[in-house]
């Protein structure tokens, strides 16, 4: 298939199952908001390292947000609900209750359930207030500059993570536009993040490695430097640098219509191939094939 | 459609009515409705002697007329809905576990006395001890809402454990008294002896007041957690001055003659 001058390869990407959470962050101002946000999203680009994958989803004005302040909207994702759980309170308790005039709550309406509020409570010492307003329960853990307010609950819930595009361009110039300007058009989709430096990837990995403490390493077959030596390349004439876009999201939907998006908006001119990442298919839960998406969505 | 009870005869002393709820008539009809047995003063009486009954309960009781000498309406009900087209008299709602009562007019005193649950909204004003709880009882309200219009007495609140309170006018003396925890918000003025004998809870006010020597100031701040009561409020269709929003509050603590951990936010946009 062909957009363009741009080959789509005849593959899938292989996402997984995950867990996700929505974490509503807001502040006296949208700037403190915003540095809670980014401290809380900071190391999490992958599991294989980080133990979570998170980013900002997106701001929240404040006649829409939970306590009539300015916000930003947060997605976390693990691989389990019990590991998102520990991140949570880890990351909520450093990154959001530390911020200046921060407070914090669940944004995700049913799911499991993890007692945040409830843990980080103890933090006040016994100084600690709950509050039950209908069925919400809060709690106000005083702090230096007055209270930080956090949700008693937060909620968890199966969601898809890995679901990626590879941009394969003819220099890293315009492979470095390409992949920008897919991330600016996906970030209009909710329920999903990037998780990745602005949105992009460079060092994709493949399972397993030559030194057998490691699980994964680098993508040989999409790295232009070695495409003469090794095995498998994907990098045929003219090829010379390859971004991933990687998504995460709270429906398989939501990450299908990120790719579509990001697809359409990465094909220019010196963008060669589009293709996406799989392990064979004997990992991942959901194999997102990119002709099906492009052939239903067209 | 709503069971509907007009009452055509004015009680000469009070009358105990603590049938009127939903939980005792769900099952019943008009005519057994009608041969429910009140008190009138010491005299038994049928509900039929002071009350035409028509239409059908469906979860809904609607009672017109001026029911401020009939008591304990809506009295331990767990489920649907009682509107009071006029005033009602002592007790109503008391022990309430759920469900939902809305009196057009104003509340004598005892209004939803030792309430465990559900919500009771008065569009006037509501007499002594409302949300509170009995002479003896160390504990009042345990949950619920009680949202008045208008004005209250005093002890709004006494011995609250939790719950919300929201008067729309001025309070009394003694709002808050002995409580638990809970929160109490006052829009207007609250009279003498604010919060006296408070373990826990917050009582806020959007005016100034003077306290007890036994509380303390700690600061002026912006407490977030108000503005999901105004959020809330406003749902429910209780409306609050927007200028309030961003208002600043004094935090006092006490009463240090207990454990010192309640609060009373003052709004210091009237000072």
């Amino acid at each position: 298939m062909k957009i363009k001058s741009t080959e789509i390869i005849d593959t899938f990407a292989e996402a997984f199952k995950m867990y996700g959470s929505r974490i509503i962050i807001t502040a006296e101002t949208k700037e403190w908001a915003m540095a809670a946000a980014q401290s809380i999203t900071g190391f999490a680009t992958s599991v294989i390292g980080c133990k979570c994958e998170a980013g900002i989803e997106t701001e929240i004005p404040a006649n829409a947000s939970p306590d009539l302040r300015p916000g930003v909207s947060v997605l976390l994702f693990a691989m389990d609900s019990e590991s998102l759980g520990k991140r949570l309170m880890e990351r909520i308790g450093q990154c959001v209750m530390t911020c200046p005039s921060t407070a914090c709550y669940n944004g995700i309406d049913q799911g499991n359930e993890i007692t945040v509020g409830g843990q980080l409570r103890y933090f006040g010492d016994g100084f600690q207030i709950s509050k039950k307003i209908a069925e919400k329960q809060l709690w106000r853990i005083p702090v230096m500059d007055g209270e930080f307010l956090v949700d008693d609950i937060f909620k968890t819930k199966e969601a898809v993570g890995g679901g990626n595009i590879l941009i394969l361009g003819k220099d890293q110039n315009t492979t470095l536009k390409a992949a920008k300007s897919a991330v600016k058009a996906m970030r209009e989709i909710p329920n999903i993040i990037l998780p990745f430096p602005n949105g992009v990837v460079r060092s994709g990995s493949k399972v397993g490695s030559k030194y057998k403490a490691l699980i994964a390493s680098t993508n040989d077959a999409y790295c232009p430097t070695l495409s003469s030596i090794v095995e498998k390349t994907e990098i045929s004439k003219g090829i010379n640098s390859v971004l991933e876009i990687v998504i995460d999201g709270l429906t398989l939907n939501a990450v299908e219509e990120a790719m579509y998006i990001g697809i359409n908006a990465s094909i220019k001119p010196g963008i060669k191939k589009i293709s996406a990442g799989n392990y064979g298919g004997g990992l991942g839960q959901y194999q997102i094939q990119l002709h099906k998406l492009l052939e239903r969505n067209n | 459609m709503a069971l509907n009870l007009k009452l055509h005869t004015q009680p000469e002393v009070p009358l105990e009515a603590d049938c009127i709820c939903p939980d005792k008539l769900q099952s019943l009809e008009n005519n057994e409705i009608s041969s429910l047995i009140l008190f009138h003063g010491n005299r038994q009486v049928q509900l039929g002697d002071f009350f035409d009954c028509n239409g059908t309960f469906d979860g809904e009781i609607v009672i017109d007329g001026d029911l401020s000498n009939v008591k304990h309406i809506g009295a331990t009900m767990s489920f649907g809905k009682i509107t009071v087209e006029g005033n009602v008299g002592l007790h109503a709602g008391a022990a309430m576990r759920g469900g939902e009562i809305t009196i057009e007019g104003s509340s004598s005193g005892w209004l939803g006395p030792e309430m465990i649950g559900g919500r009771i909204t008065v569009k006037g004003d509501a007499g002594h001890m409302t949300g509170s709880g009995y002479r003896g009882s160390e504990i009042g309200m345990q949950g619920g809402e009680i949202i008045v219009h208008g004005n209250v007495k005093n002890e709004t609140g006494h011995a609250m454990r939790r719950g919300l309170i929201v008067v729309g006018g001025n309070s009394g003396d003694f709002t808050g008294v002995n409580m638990h925890a809970g929160t109490i918000i006052i829009l207007g003025q609250m009279g003498m002896r604010t919060g006296a004998g408070m373990k826990r809870g917050s009582i806020i006010s959007f005016n100034q007041a003077a306290l007890l020597p036994t509380f303390s100031r700690n600061c002026e701040y912006h407490p977030s957690f108000i503005k999901f009561y105004f959020k809330y409020l406003e749902e429910i269709g209780f409306k609050i001055d927007p200028s309030h929003l961003n208002s600043t509050f004094e935090r006092w603590s006490g009463d240090s003659i207990e454990l010192n951990r309640g609060e009373i936010l003052l709004s210091m946009s009237k000072k």
